[in-house]
């Protein structure tokens, strides 16, 4: 049984697909696994096993009926709990929707269970997916599986929890400003956020729509492609929806060849502030790219350290605005109606009592940025930083094909250390945000273990919008040549659970 | 800059229907100031010249066809509400008795 949690989604297919396993075999293998470990990492929300042996037995059916089985039909994923599940609780870490139902599926999830992906359960997540460590969650935090103690990035820490936990092979996250990648880089998974508008988000809730982008986690290079494939396209049912081809990644990933590809180096991620053992794997990933064929060019993008601040105006400001939905009138939580009271003393006491913190932070933040005495100066300055990042991001991709950087400045920091601290918990996301404002395309790629602490770091790659294949070219060739090197995948060295 | 006062986050709050604790408000002007404090280097780069970005794609207008199409049904709607009734959200007073 240990064997078919740790195989990759494209073995766990292969192998249903050929009889040698059922779904049903593999589904309740995992849901095994979770009853197991999950009450120490705490990556689930909420875990639908009947739902999911339901979709198994699908998948056994059909392939006993003789017909065709997608490529991850029957293989098990962990659904970050920010897309809606038809009649399957989701809430996105809050109380706000403690105990809601959602009538309808996002496309996202239609799409999952169109290809017969399992769907174990929703992950945790830190509330309405602010935040970079999962404490922000209403319902507890999320454990790193190399250490209990310590963060397992955030937003998205659940779903990179359970892939590194193999609680499944398979995970969605969304990207903000880093919510896929930074989570992936510290529990040594792999994760990317897709171009923008080529994920649709029909059925995500929002938080930030101009930078929001659903996307797939794995523990392989080769799975996220995959999972890539099976989520993105175009959906009449998201205005911002992207009406172009997705690119061929999964062909991508399994062409692991840099020969000749001209890589950036960003001058201006490194240095103070960043750990020295992230940046010694990062410079040592650098000179492997060097020795795999690649060209290394160094790149300034001097309005990328305009980026962090630029994004706690445009986050907020937008999250204000979407967050008003939580009115207590249509769904959701509702205190305080006690008859005499009006309905916006009933909005104000429901919001009070269902948002937790940095919620509350981040309306009143960006309310404060869109209020007008202060407009120009916040939220207008923001905007035109956003269109100096992209042209640094036009500049640096007429020369090279793809940027690499540190995925975050440290490794998994403890639980505790930045909760009430948030300028430093903000930090974390100083080298993702630059590709959510630009809105293209970019990994995180586990490159090593940190010496001073043996806690995983990350490589991130970026690509330009709609290019996101060369994401997988690089990342797979940088995950074979370190399996080479260390003679097994990083995640090996985890301690056991 | 002007700082964040504890009235200001009041109104904030008032704005933002967050009927906030007498205690979180000095917690949050401290912390709302850290934040305005690093977030106001934007205005350093932002010259006048330099046109605004609100969306990553270039998109205007995105429509679809004005047609009946299939949706949820009001016992699906109302099912995850506070309150119904008669098929309606049933929501406190909206307008004052007075």
């Amino acid at each position: 049984m240990t064997d078919l949690i740790r195989n990759t989604a494209a073995e766990t297919a292969q192998a249903i697909a050929a009889g040698d396993v059922s779904a049903v075999e593999v589904a309740q293998a995992h849901l095994d696994r979770i009853n197991a470990v999950d009450e120490k990492v705490h990556a689930f929300l909420h875990v639908d096993t009947d739902g999911a042996l339901a979709a198994a037995r699908a998948v056994d059916a059909k392939r006993a009926a003789g017909e065709e089985l997608g490529p991850l039909a029957g293989v098990p994923l962990a659904l970050k709990d920010v897309f809606t599940t038809k009649g399957i609780p989701t809430t996105a870490g809050s109380k706000m929707l403690e105990g809601w139902r959602p009538p309808y599926d996002a496309t996202l999830t239609r799409r999952l269970k169109e290809a017969g992906v399992v769907i174990l359960g929703k992950t945790n997540m830190d509330e309405f997916a602010m935040g970079s460590s999962t404490e922000n969650s209403a319902y507890g935090p999320t454990g790193n599986p190399w250490d209990l103690s310590r963060i397992p990035g955030g937003s998205g820490g659940g779903s990179a929890a359970a892939l590194a936990a193999y609680e499944a092979p398979l995970a969605i996250g969304t990207d903000t400003g880093g919510s896929i990648r930074q989570p992936g880089a510290v529990t040594g998974t792999v994760g990317v956020k897709p171009t923008y508008g080529s994920v649709s988000r029909y059925g995500l809730i929002a938080f930030s729509s101009s930078l929001d982008q659903g996307g797939p986690c794995a523990r392989t290079v080769l799975d996220t492609a995959l999972l890539h494939e099976a989520i993105a396209g175009w959906d009449p049912m998201d205005s911002t929806s992207i009406n172009a081809p997705v690119p061929a990644v999964v062909a991508a990933a399994r062409h692991a060849d840099v020969k000749g590809m001209r890589v950036g180096v960003v001058k201006e991620f490194g240095g103070e502030g960043y750990q020295a053992g992230v940046m010694q794997r990062f410079n040592e990933s650098v000179e492997l790219l060097r020795s795999l064929g690649a060209e290394i060019v160094e790149i300034s993008c001097p309005s990328f350290t305009y980026a962090l601040p630029a994004y706690y105006l445009i986050a907020p400001s937008e999250a204000s605005s979407n967050l008003a939905r939580f009115d207590a009138m249509r769904y959701g939580l509702r205190v305080g109606d006690n008859g005499e009271r009006s309905a916006e003393e009933v909005t104000a006491l429901t919001r009070e009592a269902g948002f937790g913190p940095e919620v509350k932070r981040r309306i009143m933040l960006g309310t404060y940025a869109l209020s007008s005495g202060y407009y120009d100066a916040y939220y207008g300055s923001a905007q035109k930083v956003r269109t100096l990042i992209s042209r640094d991001f036009d500049r640096a991709f007429g020369d090279v094909d793809v940027l690499i950087s540190p995925t975050t400045p440290t490794t998994a920091f403890p639980i505790g250390e930045r909760a009430d601290d948030p300028m430093a918990m903000y930090l974390a996301d100083l080298c993702t945000i630059p590709s959510n404002l630009a809105g293209n395309a970019a990994m995180s790629v586990p490159c090593g273990l940190a010496p001073e602490d043996n806690l995983p770091v990350g490589l991130q790659i970026i690509a330009p919008a709609l290019a996101d294949d060369r994401l997988y070219r690089v990342g797979a060739a940088v995950e074979a040549a370190l399996n080479d090197k260390w003679g097994h995948p990083l995640l090996e060295e985890a301690p056991a659970l | 800059m002007p700082g964040i006062t504890r009235e200001e986050v009041a109104h904030l709050a008032r704005l933002s229907r967050l009927e906030l604790k007498s205690e979180e408000l000095d917690h949050f002007a401290e912390q709302l100031n850290d934040i305005v404090d690093a977030v106001a280097r934007v205005s350093e780069i932002a010259a006048e010249d330099v046109p605004p970005t609100s969306h990553p794609l270039p998109l205007t207008n995105v429509m679809r066809a004005d047609e009946v199409r299939p949706s949820l049904t009001p016992d699906e709607v109302l099912a995850a509400a506070p309150a119904a009734e008669e098929q309606r959200f049933r929501v406190p007073q909206i307008l004052g008795e007075d």
